[in-house]
């Protein structure tokens, strides 16, 4: 077995993306590429500055985004105390890191394949669509709630036909959630291949048509973790049998048939 | 230097030892670290049967620390007898076994499925879980359930080595050490976590499901050592110090006091090969202080007049 898992890589640049109304909200941040052999998108690493003292004692797990051998960048939403701290890094800082870790998303070079990327879900399918074999057989469909320059999009979009819709008003839910029902049912007809990412109420609209369908899809879960190996049990869900498994290692990518919400 | 520690027919190679419940069956750290470097590995708490254990959310972060009410979710003792066991180096590293039953018999019966595996060299006791509304911590808080709980073990364990974790969730941690240990126990190890509690006052729920959850990490490293001093002075048996350890300083705060060894629990998920490299920490550390060996460092505490 492999003993090379956790490094000690450098911070290459935090760069914020886009135009939200807070600054800072959204970033990018590269790392040195560790001396993997490869990674599969959907799968995330746990990384822990290694300037933070005790205070905030675990590592955040993020999915990895992209990488070009030199580097491997996350996409980061500030969302408290470690994203914010991990958002004011500088080049030339380190941070402790393992991965990659756990599963990965299903890859059908031939199947019509649709991407689900609520906000920032958006980040492993950057990796997918770079990754895949065969990107024509690929369409993102894609909720946000900032201006969309905030998500690696346009990187995205190049490669793959894509349709967004922005959630402003409370009546946009509405003409989302029509939205993803009406492309989860012509997947399904087609035997299409279903990807989705995002929060978890996202996560649990996409199931609930899954099964209504009866599409092949799967899930990315963002259960907090300590972690990320499967040994504290803290980032547990319940498979199709009722049983808790480890989100880490028995995923974090599920079939929407096989985990409750 | 010479890290040997030997204690009630228990050899480690070093004194540090990983928690249970924090570094799995083991095998999980494999990719990180060589596991025969390390002195034991605690496995995660094992009952009778398979338990679930508790509702999510079960962990959340605190200040120097976490709580967590996992509730003793395990597959059952005759999982890790059949798939894990054979799958760690129990020759080479000390395996030792963690405990969790509702009764003084239940505990007997584990003991007795444990006992004949080669690949157990110890038993520890959990009588100190917070997290399960069945037994747990009532019985580390009753002196005379943990001695009543230490004998059962005792009597089924064969030869193999009782170690009792206690809980500080007491008044006094002496009048638990000495029925642990008149129950019969060849060591004792402590602390297990603090009972603790966090709310959110956006969603105004708690964080935890169980609402009540236990504390670990390095907030709780000051009641540990204090836990550890008295229990060192309550009883002749030796004791295993828990609690917050996050650098090889941290250890050897335990050692001072009196501990034969260490266990390290929530400073694994700082970095998951954070127990090997304590290793080599350690005796760095001692050198560099100018002890000449762990024996001589231990228990070396001087106090005030
Ligand atoms: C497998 C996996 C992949 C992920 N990938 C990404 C990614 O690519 N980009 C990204 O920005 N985030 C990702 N996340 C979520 C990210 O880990 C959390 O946002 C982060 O840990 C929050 O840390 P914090 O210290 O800033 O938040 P805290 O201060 O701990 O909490 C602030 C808020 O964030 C929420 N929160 C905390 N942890 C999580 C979590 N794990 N998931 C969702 N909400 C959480 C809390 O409920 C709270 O409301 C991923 C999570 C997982 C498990
Ligand atoms: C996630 C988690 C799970 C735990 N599970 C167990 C367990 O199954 N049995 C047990 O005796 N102690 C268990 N503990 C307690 C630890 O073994 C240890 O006593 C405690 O965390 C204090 O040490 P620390 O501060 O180094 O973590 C658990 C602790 C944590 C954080
Ligand atoms: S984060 Fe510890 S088991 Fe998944």
């Amino acid at each position: 077995m492999s003993l090379r898992n956790c490094r000690t890589v450098k911070v290459l640049d935090v760069s914020p993306v886009g135009q939200s109304k807070s600054p800072g909200e959204l970033f990018e941040l590269r790392l040195q590429y560790p001396d993997w052999d490869g990674w599969k998108p959907g799968q995330f690493v746990m990384i822990r500055p290694t300037g933070w003292e005790l205070d905030l004692l675990w590592a955040r797990p993020f999915s990895i985004c992209s990488s070009d051998g030199e580097s491997l960048t996350l996409f980061i939403q500030n969302m408290g105390r470690g994203t914010s701290r991990i958002g004011k890094l500088k080049s030339g800082d380190t941070v402790t890191m393992w991965g990659p870790l756990g599963n990965s998303f299903a890859v059908e070079p031939e199947t019509p394949t649709l991407l689900l990327a609520g906000g920032i879900g958006i980040a492993p399918f950057r990796g997918y669509v770079e990754q895949h074999p065969q990107p024509e057989n690929l369409k993102l469909f894609m909720a946000h709630r900032l201006p969309l320059d905030c998500y690696p999009y346009a990187l995205l979009s190049k490669s793959v036909s894509s349709h967004c819709m922005i959630e402003e008003k409370p009546e946009d839910l509405d003409r989302i959630i029509d939205t993803m029902r009406d492309r989860i049912r012509e997947y399904a007809a087609q035997d299409g291949l279903i990807l989705s990412c995002g929060p978890t109420p996202f996560m649990r609209t996409v199931q609930r048509f899954a099964l209504e369908f009866k599409a092949r899809a799967q899930v990315s879960l963002e259960n907090r973790m300590a972690c990320g190996v499967g040994a504290c049990l803290g980032c547990v869900t319940k498979d199709g049998e009722g049983h808790h498994v480890q989100v880490c290692t028995r995923g974090p990518v599920f079939w929407a048939d096989k985990v409750e919400l | 230097m010479d890290m040997h520690v030997s204690f009630g027919g228990l050899d480690l190679k070093n004194p540090v030892m990983t928690a249970s419940g924090t570094f799995g069956f083991g095998m999980e750290f494999a990719p990180y670290g060589d596991l025969t470097k390390l002195g034991g590995i605690v496995a995660k708490g094992l009952s009778l049967k398979p338990r679930e254990g508790n509702p999510m959310p079960r962990i959340t972060e605190t200040p120097c620390g976490m709580l967590n009410a996992i509730g003793i979710q395990n597959p059952g003792v005759e999982y890790f007898i059949t798939k894990a066991l054979p799958y760690l180096p129990w020759k080479k590293v000390a395996v030792i076994a963690n405990l969790y039953a509702c009764d003084a018999a239940e505990f007997g019966e584990l003991a007795g499925v444990l006992a004949g595996e080669e690949g157990v060299a110890a038993l520890e006791v959990n009588v100190s879980c917070p997290n399960v509304k069945e037994g747990g911590i009532a019985f580390g808080q009753d002196p005379a359930q943990i001695a009543k709980v230490t004998e059962a073990v005792k009597k089924w364990a064969g030869n193999k080595h009782v170690m009792v974790k206690l809980s500080p969730n007491v008044t006094d941690i002496g009048v638990c050490a000495r029925a642990a240990a008149e129950g019969g126990a060849d060591s004792l190890s402590l602390i297990n976590t603090l009972s603790g509690m966090a709310v959110d006052i956006r969603k105004r729920k708690p964080c935890i499901a169980n609402v009540i959850a236990g504390l670990s990490g390095p907030a709780i490293k000051p009641v540990a050592l204090r836990c550890v001093y008295q229990a060192v002075k309550a009883v002749d048996i030796p004791v295993v110090g828990i609690g917050g350890i996050a650098s090889a300083e941290d250890a050897l705060e335990f050692i001072l006091v009196g501990a034969q060894a260490v266990q390290v629990g929530t400073a694994n998920f700082l970095r998951p090969d954070f127990a090997f490299n304590l290793v080599d920490e350690i005796e760095t550390l001692l050198g560099e202080i100018g002890a000449t060996s762990l024996d001589d460092f231990r228990g070396s505490l001087q106090l005030p007049l």
